[in-house]
């Protein structure tokens, strides 16, 4: 027996054992767990969204180069970090999922990826409607908006390749391969669009000159981003939760969960 | 080790040259798309040698792109690949000899042509030298990236168009490294870095890529 199936094995073991924090890597425990964390982080999500944006529309002060139109940054950064966190987490989950043969993992990579696409799409259209009146144009080559729109169609390929592979289990690992490859390239597709940037045009349009935030604009900031963050593990977890019930769909427990969902709705 | 390596290797070339057609229709791919750009954009002679590096470059790109899908199709359709996966030498190697196979065929008259496409865009003497070597350090990269991509999407619905989906994205790096050492030729400016880049990258691909490609094909033939 390799190093690796040994590894497989004890995790097998730790799955089954009902007192290891492994147990939540099996379908029917993860689907109990996660029943009680979507509507937590749910919640938790509407708050601090609520709490942040009248912060940023009421209590953050006006910026002094920029006016009002800066608080898009509100939503713009947090959705921009996001973005990049939820890809590595994709890749994080796809090599977990390789290596230790769990089909959760590969179910949460899947889960992420329409909400990373979702903040791509969010950052880099708030980035155009913040570009057009603070630069004059909605679209500049800067390497910040090219890289996320490289990112963007990373997203795109991982969807799209998860999509038409009609066998789950070809699926699940094609799509971490991928995932995987895609994590090792954004790095160097940021340095190389930075290094084509700056050799044809001047970093006319860099943040990074921008002076440093004032501490109610930070702390906003940060309430917007873990808004940002209760939403996505909210949102992607009730999604697995739906695709574990239907891979899960010829086990007993997943046939009662189905009904029991199906009861409560009906008695709504 | 290296007899399969050698065996692949002369099957490959063998297929290669027996198939020809396939490597004249990327050639020729290659031709017509270059030769489209001037009723594009013009033929103003300054901007069509400012533009010359990017355009062969991209379309170079495309034509690697178009002869991707074919790397694995007829191996996987008659069961070699089956073959192949099962042998029990490690699937780096017999791969390696593949995509070497591969790439002699594909990227190399391609590098070998872009000049005399050059001629048509009236380029300084200097790009003629330097855009063949660009091709052939950057198109490791773009061979063997792409050869995963070909992986995962072997025998899927529209697996050209999910191919192209997959690896344009990653092609990016090696296209900006690539003009940009061809456009700092033109400009007088130092470009020893662009072609190190693109030959570093080329190897960190040689020695991760067979990797990926051989579990995306273990998937495949499941």
């Amino acid at each position: 027996m390799s190093r690796i199936d040994a590894w497989r094995a004890a995790t097998e073991t730790k799955m089954r054992s009902p007192k290891s924090w492994w147990r939540f890597a099996a379908p029917k425990e993860f689907f109990w767990l996660t029943g009680k964390l979507v509507p937590g982080f749910g919640w938790a999500a509407a708050l601090l969204a609520v709490v942040g944006l009248y912060a940023a529309f009421f209590v953050a002060p006006s910026d002094f180069r920029q006016g009002e139109v800066y608080r898009v940054i509100y939503i713009h950064v947090p959705a921009a970090w996001m973005s990049m966190i939820i890809y590595l987490a994709m890749a994080f989950w796809g090599i977990v999922g390789l290596t230790l043969n769990t089909r959760v993992s590969f179910i949460l990579a899947h889960a992420l990826a329409p909400t990373g696409a979702l903040w791509c799409f969010v950052a880099l259209w708030t980035g155009a409607l913040w570009g057009k009146p603070t630069w004059g144009t909605y679209w500049a080559w800067d390497a910040r908006m090219t890289s996320q729109l490289l990112l963007m169609f990373l997203y795109l390929g991982y969807i799209a390749l998860v999509h038409s592979i009609e066998d789950p289990r070809r699926a699940d690992r094609a799509g971490a391969i991928l995932a995987i490859v895609g994590s090792l390239n954004v790095p160097i597709i940021y340095f190389s669009v930075q290094w084509w940037n700056t050799l044809h045009q001047g970093a006319s349009v860099s943040l990074t000159k921008a002076p440093s935030m004032a501490t109610v604009m930070l702390v906003t900031m940060l309430i917007m981003t873990f808004a940002a963050w209760s939403y996505s593990i909210a949102v992607a977890l009730a999604r697995a939760r739906t695709m574990v019930l239907l891979r899960e769909a010829h086990t007993d427990w997943a046939q009662k969960a189905a009904a029991a969902m199906i009861a409560k709705r009906e008695a709504e | 080790m290296i007899a399969l390596f050698l065996a692949v290797l002369r099957r490959e070339a063998l297929l290669a040259w027996r198939s020809r057609a396939d490597t004249l229709v990327a050639l020729t791919f290659f031709v017509i798309v270059a030769t489209l750009f001037p009723f594009g954009v013009g033929t103003d002679e300054r901007l069509l040698r400012t533009v010359a590096p990017g355009i062969l470059w991209v379309t170079a790109l495309l034509a690697v792109l178009l002869t991707l899908p074919r790397l694995f199709e007829h191996d996987w359709r008659d069961g070699t690949l089956e073959q192949l996966l099962l042998s029990a030498e490690p699937a780096p190697v017999w791969l390696g000899a593949k995509l070497l196979a591969h790439w002699v065929t594909t990227a190399v008259p391609l590098a070998a042509l872009a000049p005399l496409l050059a001629l048509l865009y009236d380029v300084e003497p200097v790009v003629y030298g330097w855009l063949p070597v660009t091709l052939l350090l950057g198109t490791p990269m773009l061979t063997l990236i792409g050869a995963v991509g070909a992986a995962l999407t072997l025998g899927l619905r529209a697996s050209g168009l999910l191919l192209a989906l997959l690896v344009l994205p990653l092609f990016v790096p090696v296209l900006i490294f690539g003009v940009d050492a061809v456009a700092s030729a033109r400009a007088g400016a130092p470009f020893a870095a662009q072609l190190a880049l693109l030959a570093g990258g080329s190897l960190a691909a040689t020695a991760l890529a067979p990797w990926g490609c051989a579990a995306a094909l273990r998937l495949a033939v499941e």
